[in-house]
């Protein structure tokens, strides 16, 4: 596989993780795992333990969870340029 | 596939985590097994590390009209193993508990099992078979990472089930959490596998040697011109 290939990919993942916003753009799209807290919650179930910190707002949720994928991401990112720049200055070397 | 802090009563959640605590015991002793005999291998478990934060991180819209989040553990399972994988969720479900209010502390041991054990056991077992079978690298990878990625999300299915029967019984539930969970996962499974293809693609292309010394892909070129040099 070359960049080509790489990119023709990439481009069927954001349409598939796209797409349902275009068949379906009146859905709710809550979390799953909330779905599945309601239908305990709808038995009577009631959580015996709660969470020690919550984040005091949906914004500072959001945060954090951007956080999370940017620490990843810059890994990911560091590591491929990394590999990448070491190949690079190999050829120039062998020529 | 997080089961909220508080949703497993006594004495479930003691055994999820009387199970899930020697295989990540077993985990943290191949990490260091690992990281001693192959000091290496250090950026590509912190690459398999990220791959899993990113992954995890992300919710996204699913055809179900809700959203979910992939895991990123069926590729780690494949490049690492699943000991040493089952730690590197472990470490992201206690950061998503302890800061996001995702999960929580008393269902780590449950949401470890699904994410860090079941799923990436799948993803190697997948891996191995279609090696054996001599699939195509890429098919493998991402038949590994999208079916680990769905089991991550059946398991929870069943363990909720287990505990929260509807009066028609076990399965009843299992299809009701089934059809939250494991429905919602399957375009992001698809997604997940095709993006797993891409990273294990490009780690074939510049840390194939390491991938062989860890015995993840087989390089058939440098070893038998290297066999030859010896004849020589």
């Amino acid at each position: 596989m070359n960049t080509k290939h790489y990119i023709i990919i990439i481009i069927i993942v954001i349409t598939i993780f796209a797409l349902p916003l275009i068949i379906f753009p009146a859905a709710e799209y809550g979390g799953a795992d909330s779905a599945a807290e309601e239908a305990i919650s709808g038995q009577g179930y009631k959580p015996w333990f709660s969470p020690i910190w919550t984040p005091p707002s949906g914004e500072i949720e959001t945060l954090l969870f951007a956080l999370q994928a940017a620490i990843g991401a810059l890994i990911i990112g560091y590591f491929v340029g990394y590999e990448k720049g070491k190949r690079a200055k190999k050829e120039i070397k062998e020529t | 596939m997080h089961i909220m802090e508080g949703f497993l009563p006594h004495p479930w959640w003691e055994l999820w985590f009387a199970i899930t605590i020697p295989i990540v015991v077993y985990g943290v002793y191949r990490l260091s097994k690992v990281t001693k005999k192959l000091p290496e291998a250090k950026p590509l478990l912190a690459l398999m590390g990220a791959f899993i934060f990113v992954l995890s991180a992300l919710k996204l819209p699913s055809v179900t009209g809700s959203s979910s989040h992939p895991t990123g553990a069926g590729l780690a399972a494949v490049v690492v193993g699943p000991g040493i994988t089952s730690v590197l969720s472990m470490i992201v479900l206690v950061f998503q508990a302890l800061l996001l209010a995702h999960g929580g502390l008393t269902t780590l041991g449950a949401n470890t099992f699904s994410m860090g054990i079941v799923g990436p056991i799948v993803a190697y077992a997948i891996w191995i078979a279609c090696k054996k079978a001599r699939v195509p690298t890429s098919i493998g990878i991402f038949l590994a990472a999208a079916l680990g990625d769905l089991f991550t999300y059946v398991t929870t299915s069943v363990q909720l089930a287990l505990v929260f029967p509807t009066t028609r019984g076990f399965f009843d539930a299992f299809l009701t959490f089934g059809g939250i969970f494991a429905i919602t996962q399957i375009p992001l499974a698809i997604g997940e596998g095709l993006l797993a293809v891409v990273l294990f693609d490009f780690l074939a292309k510049y840390k194939g040697q390491l991938l062989s010394t860890m015995k993840v892909i087989k390089l058939p070129v440098p070893v038998s011109t290297q066999k030859e040099a010896k004849k020589q």
